[in-house]
């Protein structure tokens, strides 16, 4: 065996190792990564006018299309607009329509799966039907077409996120509700006397919000994504207001020419999927030990 | 019970589901603000104009006989009138239909097989490199923007390297497989990891069973061990989680066919929103629904096939 051979296997047991840690069963180093880049896009949305070079929506002609330099570290678009601005601002919009979208079918979804797998019988019924009914729709499908009927703009898109998007919750918290009803401390509650309301949110509910809060994180991810894809579509959020699917969607006629303006705010929507997903990876083998 | 009897009792099952659907899509267009006669004839039509469609769509009748007439209308396969196009929404589905089904198919052929290897491998090295690199791959896949994914990829692939064309549905069936291989690409890459990421924790949890221990005990080879028992008993958890996906993989197509200009619904129908052409809005919806109550339909029915724990 030669020297070099040594080396790369050490180098490649190091990388296995580091690797290993990474991604490490109990989870902690995930969560712990995916916080640190959730908490750095956060103090880089809230600083977004002190970290960025230019005003995002500043055109300047004598700059259009600049490739990627010191002065535009992403390059500027078809207006002359700095990029890199843009991309920052739009982490705003775009982390906020997350975390807010997810507000509504998250509420909605546990109150009603709370309810239907608590009592069962007819509430539970009627709710199985309507969530036969809604996973029958494609989601994105659902969405294009609530947001196609009632206007494009981000307020439509929350209100069919709240029509549509509840039913996973529902969907979670009903199945653990059902099995928690017959535990003893619930019993326990319920020969108290306490009332229906108070063991519902104060006992049954805490009990199955860790498995709805790791779901809400992946469901961030994606309702981010659907939403972008919605602006790409010219049905989400309106340019010229800085939001990374709309701008993709004002880059791509020249996208051949000139692919940082695309390139860039697809990778940011990535950076920050990550953190997610990587939170919610993290969370959910904490949760299983 | 027989298998046929298990049908039967499914069938009768989904028609509820149906039900359903159509209520939701005759609400669906209850949605839009304002006047739905005003909004199909535009702000220019008289106000006797719209009196008058608003009579003949039977908007001054309660909502309950409108949605029996809807209804009425879908049993007789009739999906109304394209307002730009001035045809039946059903003929304009029928055009566009073929495409959106040759893209479905074609991801499926392309992602099944690479899922399965992808997990096997990463299953089969719990804990080692391959297993961490396919793992990190999966949870980077989850997060691409599919839009992006598929703009980036004709920019490169179809422009920069002139490989494969990067628009349409292209003549004959290798002509359809060269036009749809970068969209077919774009959305497989974001599905496998979900799929991926789903099959290799079922793998591990199976082979950690008793049964495994069993088999492993009374000498079998493990690589037999691994594809007769572990395998088998994984596919059935895949199926229906494969179910679930491609009502998601429907959902994802519908814009990447407009990043590739495919001629399939995806495209019809965000042209139609982008139009307002709202009948083709909601016969669109009503045929994606329809798709994805048939594919759960055929995996619930593969997986009593396969599986005879199943009880029909």
């Amino acid at each position: 065996m030669t020297t070099s051979d040594v080396t790369t296997q050490a180098t490649k047991a190091r990388v296995s190792t580091a690797l290993a840690a990474f991604l490490s069963r109990n989870g902690s180093f995930e969560v712990l990564a995916g916080l640190l880049i959730l908490t750095a896009l956060l103090v880089l949305a809230f600083a977004a006018a002190h970290v960025v070079p230019a005003d995002p929506s500043a055109i300047d002609f004598e700059a259009l299309m600049a490739p990627p330099s010191v002065a535009h570290p992403f390059g500027t678009d078809h207006l002359g607009r700095d990029v890199f601005s843009r991309t920052v601002f739009a982490l705003r919009i775009d982390l906020w329509m997350g975390v807010a979208g997810v507000a509504a079918p998250l509420v909605i979804g546990t109150a009603l799966g709370l309810v239907a797998g608590y009592f069962g019988g007819w509430a539970d019924a009627i709710l199985s039907r309507i969530v036969d009914v809604t996973v029958a729709f494609p989601f994105f499908v659902l969405v294009i077409a609530i947001v196609g009927i009632m206007g494009p703009g981000l307020t439509n898109y929350f209100i069919a996120l709240a029509l549509v998007g509840w039913v996973s919750y529902a969907r979670l918290v009903r199945a653990q509700t059902a099995v928690l009803r017959d535990k003893d401390y619930v019993q326990a509650a319920r020969v108290l006397g306490y009332s229906t309301p108070v063991i519902l949110f104060r006992h049954v509910m805490p009990a199955t919000l860790p498995v709805v809060l790791v779901y809400a994180t992946t469901d961030i991810v994606m309702i981010v994504l659907a939403g972008a894809s919605l602006g790409f579509l010219g049905l989400g959020v309106q340019p010229p207001t800085p939001e990374w699917g709309a701008m993709i969607a004002e880059g791509q006629p020249y996208v051949v020419n000139a692919w940082w303006i695309c390139l860039f705010p697809g990778l940011a929507a990535i950076v920050m999927g990550f953190g997610f997903v990587l939170l919610s990876d993290g969370l959910s083998r904490m949760i299983r030990q | 019970m027989t298998f046929l009897a298990f049908l039967a009792r499914r069938l009768a099952g989904t028609i509820p589901v149906l039900i359903g659907i159509s209520l939701a899509a005759f609400l669906l267009v209850h949605l839009a603000p304002g006047d739905p006669a005003r909004l199909l004839m535009g702000d220019r039509a008289s106000e006797e104009a719209v009196a008058a469609l608003r009579d003949q769509m039977g908007l001054n009748n309660d909502l309950a006989t409108q949605y029996l007439n809807y209804m009425g209308h879908l049993l007789r396969a009739d999906l109304g009138q394209s307002l730009r196009f001035q045809r039946p929404v059903l003929t304009l589905i029928g055009q566009f239909l073929p495409a959106t089904l040759f893209l479905i198919g074609y991801v499926m052929v392309i992602s099944v097989p690479l899922t399965v290897i992808l997990a096997v491998t990463a299953a089969r090295n719990r804990d080692r490199w391959p297993d961490q690199f396919i793992r990190l791959g999966a949870i980077i896949g989850m997060t691409f923007p599919v839009f992006w994914l598929a703009l980036m990829m004709s920019r490169y692939f179809g422009v920069e390297l002139g490989w494969l064309p990067v628009s349409g549905f292209g003549e004959g069936f290798t002509g359809h497989l060269r036009h749809l291989f970068l969209p077919a690409i774009s959305i497989s890459a974001w599905l496998v990891p979900l799929l991926l990421r789903s099959l290799r924790a079922t793998l591990i949890h199976e082979m950690e069973a008793d049964y495994v221990v069993a088999g492993r005990s009374k000498g079998l080879p493990e690589g037999l061990n691994f594809r007769r028992h572990v395998l088998m008993n994984s596919l059935i958890p895949t199926l229906n989680l494969l179910g679930v996906m491609l009502a998601y993989l429907i959902g994802g197509a519908v814009v990447v066919e407009v990043v590739y200009a495919v001629p399939g619904i995806g495209t019809l129908m965000i042209n139609a929103v982008l139009g307002r052409d709202f009948q083709v809005i909601q016969g669109v919806t009503v045929v994606y629904a329809l798709l994805t109550v048939l594919i759960t339909l055929c995996v619930d029915l593969l997986s009593a096939l396969i599986d005879p724990r199943i009880k029909p």
